[in-house]
């Protein structure tokens, strides 16, 4: 036999869904990248004087831009997979999980795409 | 209830003492929440800075306050400690420090590590600041 899924399950569709490890993988893979990231960024922002000139001036570095950018992409789809995994272990109706699931979805999408614009408003428009 | 009902519960949760381990486990989980809601405040106070100054100074006289400061102090120290242990999960994700006594160790590391961090970064943004 080289199916082992049941009758039961085959005729559900709720089979493997072919992702297979993916989100494990990611949250490893943006929680590498947000090593250096972290620790730049919290050094950083310490470091330098907190008024709106300096602030603007050093994310127009191009260093730094790209710097951040990286760092906002990284930290919400880190933020989205692992909220992921809080929503499914601890919301057990099968709809308010899914409907939790999406909005934590779009909410970081939104937030990454509002910081990531932000930035570059930043660099290329003062 | 039937009478089993009676019968101890293992783990009993009012009694039962977590061990360091499990209770840096929960604590990641909930860091990990607040540190969502930090991207937020990164992401709200870069939108106002892109803004105006006159925004961005809105926002600021908020961070400049008692409220405001403990705010970016836990966020300061949820970081760290999300950070610290995440790499301790990145360790046991290839398969080192699995060992009872290690993971005893790891965690009061995790710990002491994330405070010295904490304390680093705000002795650099005091020196800065004063």
């Amino acid at each position: 036999m080289n199916n082992l899924s049941t009758a039961l399950s085959k005729v559900k569709g709720l089979g493997s869904a072919r992702t297979g490890t993916t989100h494990f993988w990611h949250q490893r893979l943006t929680a590498l990248m947000l090593i250096p990231l972290v620790l730049w960024f919290g050094f950083s922002i310490a470091a330098m004087p907190v008024d709106h000139a300096t602030l603007t001036g050093w994310v127009a570095h191009p260093a730094v831009t790209i710097a951040l950018i990286l760092l906002i992409l990284s930290a919400f789809y880190h933020t989205q997979l692992g909220i992921q995994v809080v929503i499914e272990d601890y919301v057990s109706t099968h709809l308010t999980r899914t409907i939790s699931i999406i909005i934590i979805n779009f909410l970081c999408l939104l937030f990454a795409i509002i910081g990531v614009v932000a930035v570059l408003k930043i660099t290329l428009g003062s | 209830m039937t009478p089993h009902s009676k019968m101890p519960l293992s783990p009993h949760l009012q009694i039962y003492r977590l061990p360091l381990s499990a209770l840096l486990s929960v604590i990641h989980r909930a860091t990990g929440v607040v540190l969502g809601l930090g991207a937020l405040a990164l992401v709200l106070v870069l939108a106002a800075a892109a803004n105006s100054a006159g925004t961005y100074a809105e926002i600021y006289q908020h961070l400049d306050t008692w409220y405001g400061q403990i705010f970016l102090l836990g966020l300061t120290f949820s970081l760290y400690l999300h950070f610290c242990n995440g790499i301790r999960h990145l360790f046991w994700d290839v398969g080192l420090g699995f060992e009872l006594d290690t993971v005893d160790r790891t965690a009061k590391l995790a710990i002491f590590a994330a405070i010295v961090f904490t304390g680093a970064t705000w002795l650099v943004a005091a020196n800065m600041a004063g």
